[in-house]
């Protein structure tokens, strides 16, 4: 498996080899090599700067790489990518004044299985309903976005990724600004994820919350520091590693 | 009849910019279009110089070109983070745009490129420039080539709503589910090109730049919805063109500026007066939210040292001005409102909440609690 890719099954949900980005002359990410296996709940964590979200916009393809290459495990090339992996940027990489309601927002995750030109209809719109009542969200559905909450915007994007149903779903800090149920409610929703054999890829910034909502760990720092299953890597000696000594990160946890 | 084609031709053109405008506006890049709508000159005398004929087509495909490049070199000049993109804009516009001045003055002296007419357009003129075909007059050509115009742009937006929308909210989820953000930026850019080539022949640049901005933004501050946004934007870019025209005749001044002036009034009228976003609604209800604000401090406050020592100090009917700092005219205004509602009320020397008063505080209580 290692050191070339073949086109066998691979357990493997993505695959990084070689990967370098940088931004001007500067790297954001060096010699990057990591497998994350299929049904996972990964988190990527790191320091602020580390090259968390670079990493996950690289793996996309949204940016271009200085080297390296990225393979999805069993998706054989580029063209299929579309409707198998999702994606839930960061909730403030969009504009939310934008005149959209929370369905529109929700139906566009189905616009890549529609593919160009072609309208989205009833079997959308009733799909959109139902992903937005999964999220909590079926009341809002005709609200404009910018009248939802931090927490509720998240979940929209969320069933925007829901509704792809995708094989591999990429969040950027889901948590990020929400409030405690509805972090709760996400959580239930990437466990639902899980048991359905889909792998989710999260960038997080809690550490206290690692180890309960996540069962594989990569902590980077421009480098890869560590990666593997949480109870193996996720340790006070890797975390000093990744965030530069910087005492006790962990409470209670050894 | 004269006055009728002035109209039709200035309703097409306004719809055919309203339309693409709509998504500029929403990407931020309303200046774009001031841009764009000088820099085609360029192109349209560098495919003079090697047509040698004005009314070659190759001047739009040479003018919708620069377009693009327009928005390329303003991008890239952005990209390298030694300026923003207003300073970008603000250098490739002048440059371009003069360069094509200098061309015009210097080879084209003797041709017709009036530099004044590419600015402000003369819609009067236009019904005088006849379409006729196997010897019959059918119309202002102007109708013509706005028209279709128009049916390029609804067309497109019809095509491509869906993959403009998502293009437009977030490029990054276009891009993963395999709609190029690149590519339709471009295709909309060079719509924009298109429309500011064949419109500024009819309306001059400025009234293309008023009819892609003006109607888009007065439409934004009344909708929600993407569509509403497009169909309100067409209405409100039409309405400028009759009105500007109807003001013109009255005025007996430019047309183009009337309706330039028009799409200006419709913005300001409308950002007074619309419903949420508007200026008097936000006053309005800022006000409304003051007053509920001092009326619940003031029953918290009665409330909360209704049962202490000092009840007769703090909530005595000569004394609790002293307490809450407000002016003594807002004070009883409150008051007043609070008692009316039977939430407070006179107990001899004292101001006392009743039971719905206290209701209500519990209630804000908790609120205010829950939201931090």
């Amino acid at each position: 498996m290692r050191g070339g890719f073949d086109m066998k099954e691979s357990v493997y949900a993505v695959e990084v080899h070689d990967l370098t980005v940088a931004y001007d002359v500067k790297p954001v990410l060096w010699d990057i090599d990591l497998e994350i296996p299929s049904g996972k709940l990964a988190a990527v964590v790191g320091p602020n700067g580390a090259g968390k979200t670079t990493l996950i916009k690289a793996m996309l393809g949204l940016l271009k790489p200085v080297s390296g290459a990225v393979r999805f495990g069993n998706i054989p090339d580029e063209k299929h990518r579309k409707n198998r992996i999702a994606y839930v940027p960061q909730s403030g990489s969009v504009d939310w004044d934008f005149p959209a309601t929370a369905l529109d927002v929700v139906m566009m995750g189905r616009y890549g299985h529609l593919g160009w030109f072609r309208r989205p209809g009833k079997i959308e719109r009733q799909m959109a309903y139902d992903t937005l009542e999964k999220v909590g969200m079926r009341d809002f559905a005709s609200r404009q976005i910018s009248q939802l909450s931090g927490g509720q915007q998240q979940r929209v994007f969320l069933a925007r990724a829901l509704i792809q149903q995708a094989d591999i779903y990429f969040m950027d800090e889901p948590f990020k600004g929400v409030d405690a149920q509805t972090e709760k409610s996400i959580v239930r929703l990437l466990k639902e994820l899980k048991r359905q054999g889909k792998t989710v890829i999260v960038v997080h910034h809690d550490l206290q919350t690692v180890a309960d909502y996540f069962d594989w760990v990569t902590l980077i720092n421009l480098r890869v520091v560590a990666n593997g299953p949480v109870e193996a890597v996720f340790h006070e000696k890797n975390l000093s590693m990744a965030y530069g000594g910087r005492g006790l990160l962990l409470k209670g946890v050894v | 009849m004269a006055g009728l084609e002035i109209q039709l031709i200035a309703v097409i053109v306004s719809v055919a910019c309203a339309l693409p405008g709509t998504f500029l506006v929403l990407r931020k890049m309303s200046m774009m279009s001031d841009s764009i709508t000088h820099t085609i000159l360029l192109g349209i005398v560098l495919a003079f110089f090697i047509t040698q004929d004005l009314s070659s087509p190759f001047l739009i495909v040479g003018a919708a070109a620069i377009g693009v490049v327009t928005v390329w070199l303003t991008e890239t000049i952005t990209k390298t983070g030694l300026v923003s993109e207003d300073s970008a804009i603000g250098i490739v516009f002048p440059l371009l745009f003069s360069i094509a001045i200098i061309l015009i003055t210097r080879y084209a002296g003797s041709v017709h490129l009036d530099t004044d007419s590419v600015l402000l357009g003369e819609l009067a003129f236009a019904p005088f420039d006849r379409m006729i075909v196997f010897g019959k007059d059918i119309g202002a050509r102007a109708i013509y080539t706005s028209g279709f115009l128009l049916l390029l742009n609804v067309g497109g937006i019809l095509l491509c709503y869906k993959e403009l929308k998502v293009a437009t909210f977030d490029p990054m989820l276009a891009a993963v589910l395999g709609f190029s953000p690149a590519l339709l930026h471009y295709g909309l850019m060079t719509m924009i090109s298109l429309t500011a080539v064949g419109a500024f022949e009819a309306v001059g640049s400025v009234l293309v730049v008023a009819f892609m901005i003006g109607p888009p933004a007065t439409a934004y501050l009344l909708t929600d919805d993407l569509k509403k946004m497009l169909f309100l934007s067409a209405v409100f870019g039409a309405a400028s063109g009759i009105l500007g025209y109807q003001l013109a005749s009255i005025l007996d001044v430019s047309i183009a500026g009337c309706m330039a002036v028009i799409t200006g009034l419709l913005f300001f009228i409308t950002s007074l007066l619309a419903p949420h976003r508007g200026i008097l609604a936000v006053w309005m209800r800022k006000r409304r939210q003051r007053k509920e604000f001092t009326e619940v401090t003031l029953l918290l406050h009665i409330c909360n040292h209704g049962d202490t020592p000092e009840v007769q100090e703090e909530n005595g009917v000569n004394s609790l001005t002293n307490h809450l700092h407000l002016e003594p005219r807002k004070l009883r205004r409150s008051l007043h409102s609070l008692i009316e509602k039977g939430e407070v009320k006179r107990c001899g020397s004292l101001y006392v909440a009743t039971d719905i008063g206290m209701r209500r505080a519990e209630e804000t209580e908790r609120t205010l609690l829950n939201t931090q």
